[in-house]
């Protein structure tokens, strides 16, 4: 590594910290460590190395230089004027984290966990993966540092998302198909965490989001800050004050804890968390843990989750992969009850018809994660009308789920994506909304050669 | 006083380890899996864990979670969990609830506690609760006088091995492999030094689990802890369509081991 480092981070500069956790991670009633006695000296252990870590020049340089050179952070702030006019008229701006090397804000995390894990004299890392953004990101950041790594997805998921399983491959990790339970998310959660209790000697588990046993909430949340620190400057300096509102999917929670956490301290920024309404709250198909859930204990940590009567989670279902959870992140669930920040529900019809809009807009294909937080702002967008700023976190760039989109808006035959010119634009729900999509996918093929 | 550590403190008066076994309500159905449980209290099970179905049982490995899934989708819950604790203690071996906490959350702390006392059980196993975590269920506990089990780890500190132990009562549970249930052609020394590290600290009975298929690994296991905890072949042998006649020859292997204290190999 021969670029300089920026220069070393004086730690009294570094943002303030929320008040929260607790030195036991919990926030109010929620988080915590509900996990087997087995795992406590690991999690132990990464608190103590991450507590030194988040102070120490050294490693702040290089997660710093890391960042810069590598993610291509600062990642830009886009005003998307055109998008804008479906939402009420209201100022729009994507904090733009599709932009980031491997496609998401997931970059952020794990480039951080790695370097962690080399710190505490770990030669293996595990995650686990939904729609494959976090599994592609520790994939990358594995290879970037000499670690070995295997993640794990629901098999359910690996249909869904087969060319993230690709990339992971070619970046040299081993992927696990899950086939216990659901074979989504939750379950590629539950064989992760009994890989680690079986190689916790060897092997750290990089967590994909803000949930989990304690210090996941918080040392993901802190890593992935940066999004809403860069967003609150850059807004600041394009337009001189804050914006009314902060709008971000939340499926676990990483993107939008990442890009709400500067603003908590600002009382007049409202904070809107969009969930995965699925086919709609009421027909209990849906992925929206805070408004269809109530609290219990799940992965680790107390928050909200999906369960029934006896306390068996419930199997989600979201269009979207990566929202595709029955939990959510414990600090989330204290905002929600601070009243600090609102959960909605987006259904998939809401959030697929934002994806079509940004893409006719503004030539920007997001993913479908992040759509769910496109179609808030044209809900929100419109009820606090033209003189209001919008801030939009685009977690991430939607290649990945140019297959699901195609086949929501009935464009030929995609078991294997026809990426002629002959689309029959009479089938098209929203016209001309995807017509580039399949250009996209023959590009996505030739960055993975 | 405590159900389980009189029966352990019998067994030894015996020369003996307690044989504990462990199955889950559901599977392949509630009276079929409650049969089983009769089963092996029936070959010579002293005390019998009465597993709650859970649909994220993170510490189980695949023969557990296989049966688990089963009961889960058929709707199992605490209710069908009672009726096994009060048959166990009816064949007359000492039921004790093993549970993911959710579940008991859920149902409610108290109301569990009320519930299990009265229909005859012991406490409760609960494997992804630690101590720290644990304030109702400690409240309740003490309420009711019921038993609480939690797990060491040959992972955890000499200290976590002094504050947990001191919170359990009943027995403490040495989870012997660092991994998930299952089988094991060899239980290893681990679980030795995990017992020996235990009993420095606590007076209180040491109970292995994690590994043990049978009544060898019984016998070697006995050698060192108070009581010798098998689930997953126990479920294997349901799984395999053995029924409860191949429960009960297991419990019959098996508390031949016990008994056969130091001559494991």
């Amino acid at each position: 590594m021969t670029a300089p480092h920026p220069p070393a981070p004086d730690v009294r500069d570094l943002p303030a910290r929320p008040a929260w956790p607790d030195a036991t991670g919990h926030f109010g009633p929620y988080g915590g460590r509900f996990v087997p006695e087995a795992l406590i000296a690991a999690l132990d252990e990464l608190t103590e190395a991450y507590e030194a870590m988040r102070v120490d020049p050294a490693f702040l340089g290089e997660f710093a230089r890391l960042q810069r050179d590598y993610t291509g952070r600062p990642s830009p702030l886009t005003d998307v004027p055109r998008f804008a006019e479906h939402c009420g008229g209201a100022r729009v701006m994507l904090k733009r984290e599709d932009l980031n090397h491997t496609g998401s804000h997931k970059i952020n995390n794990v480039l951080g966990q790695a370097l962690l894990t080399k710190r505490i004299g770990k030669s293996r890392v595990i995650a686990e993966t939904g729609a494959g953004q976090h599994g592609v990101a520790t994939a990358t950041a594995a290879a970037l540092m000499g670690l070995s790594c295997t993640v794990y997805m629901g098999e359910e998921d690996t249909r869904r998302q087969a060319l993230n399983v690709a990339r992971m491959r070619l970046l040299g990790a081993e992927v696990v198909p899950v086939t216990t339970g659901s074979r989504t998310l939750k379950d590629a959660i539950n064989e992760a965490f009994r890989d680690w209790v079986t190689n916790v000697e060897t092997t750290n588990y990089v967590f994909g989001t803000v949930a989990g046993p304690h210090p996941f909430p918080a040392m993901v949340r802190d890593f992935q800050r940066v999004i809403g620190d860069e967003a609150r400057e850059q807004v600041l300096e394009r337009i001189g004050r804050l914006p009314d509102v902060v709008l971000a999917c939340v499926g676990g929670g990483s993107n939008a804890i990442g890009i709400f956490t500067a603003f908590v301290p600002d009382d007049g920024v409202r904070l809107v968390g969009l969930e995965a309404g699925g086919d709609g709250v009421d027909t209990g198909r849906h992925a929206a843990t805070i408004t269809g859930g109530d609290p219990g204990v799940l992965h680790g940590a107390r928050s909200y989750l999906l369960q029934d009567d006896n306390g068996q989670t419930i199997e989600s279902h979201s269009i979207s992969a990566g929202l595709d959870y029955p939990g959510v992140g414990p600090e989330h669930a204290y905002l929600h009850d601070l009243g600090r920040a609102e959960y909605r529900p987006v259904t998939d019809s809401e959030a697929m018809e934002a994806f079509a809009l940004l893409c006719r807009t503004e030539g920007i294909i997001p993913a479908i994660e992040s759509a769910h937080a496109l179609a808030g702002a044209m809900q929100v967008g419109r009820e606090v009308g033209p003189d209001a700023v919008l801030l939009v976190n685009l977690s991430g760039r939607g290649d990945k789920d140019v297959e699901t989109a195609s086949r929501w808006f009935g464009l030929g035959d995609h078991e294997e994506v026809d990426p002629g010119p002959g689309l029959d634009t009479d089938q098209q729900p929203t016209e001309g909304a995807v017509s580039n999509d399949d250009a996209t996918a023959g590009q996505d093929a030739g960055e993975l050669a | 006083m405590s159900l389980l550590q009189d029966r352990i403190s019998a067994a030894r008066a015996e020369g003996r380890a307690a044989l504990i076994a462990y199955l889950p309500v559901g599977y392949p159905d509630v009276d079929a899996s409650i049969e089983a449980m009769v089963a092996a209290v029936e070959g010579g099970a002293d005390i019998v864990e009465i597993g709650v179905p859970y649909s994220d049982p993170g510490m189980d490995g695949p023969t557990i979670q296989e049966a688990v899934d089963v009961a889960v989708r058929a709707g199992v819950g605490m209710t069908h969990v009672l009726r096994g604790v009060e048959a166990v203690a009816a064949a007359g071996a000492v039921p004790v609830v093993m549970s993911y906490w959710n579940p008991i959350e859920r149902y409610g702390v108290d109301r569990f506690a009320d519930d299990l006392a009265a229909a005859g059980g012991a406490g409760a196993i609960t494997p992804d609760l630690i101590p720290d975590e644990a304030g109702p269920w400690l409240a309740a506990t003490d309420r009711t006088g019921l038993d609480r089990v939690f797990l060491v780890a040959p992972s955890s500190t000499d200290a976590r091995l002094a504050s947990t132990t001191a919170a359990c009562r009943g027995f403490v549970y040495a989870a012997s492999t660092m991994g998930v249930t299952g089988t094991r052609a060899s239980v290893g020394d681990a679980a030795q030094r995990l017992v020996e590290r235990t009993r420095a600290v606590t007076d209180r009975p040491v109970c292995v689990g994690l590994g043990v298929s049978d009544g060898d690994q019984a016998a070697e296991v006995a050698g060192f802890a108070d009581g010798v905890i098998v689930g997953s072949a126990y479920v294997r042998a349901l799984l395999d369509g053995g029924g409860p006649a191949a429960v009960r020859a297991l419990s019959v292997d098996l508390a031949g081991g016990v008994r056969r204290v130091g001559s494991g190999t």
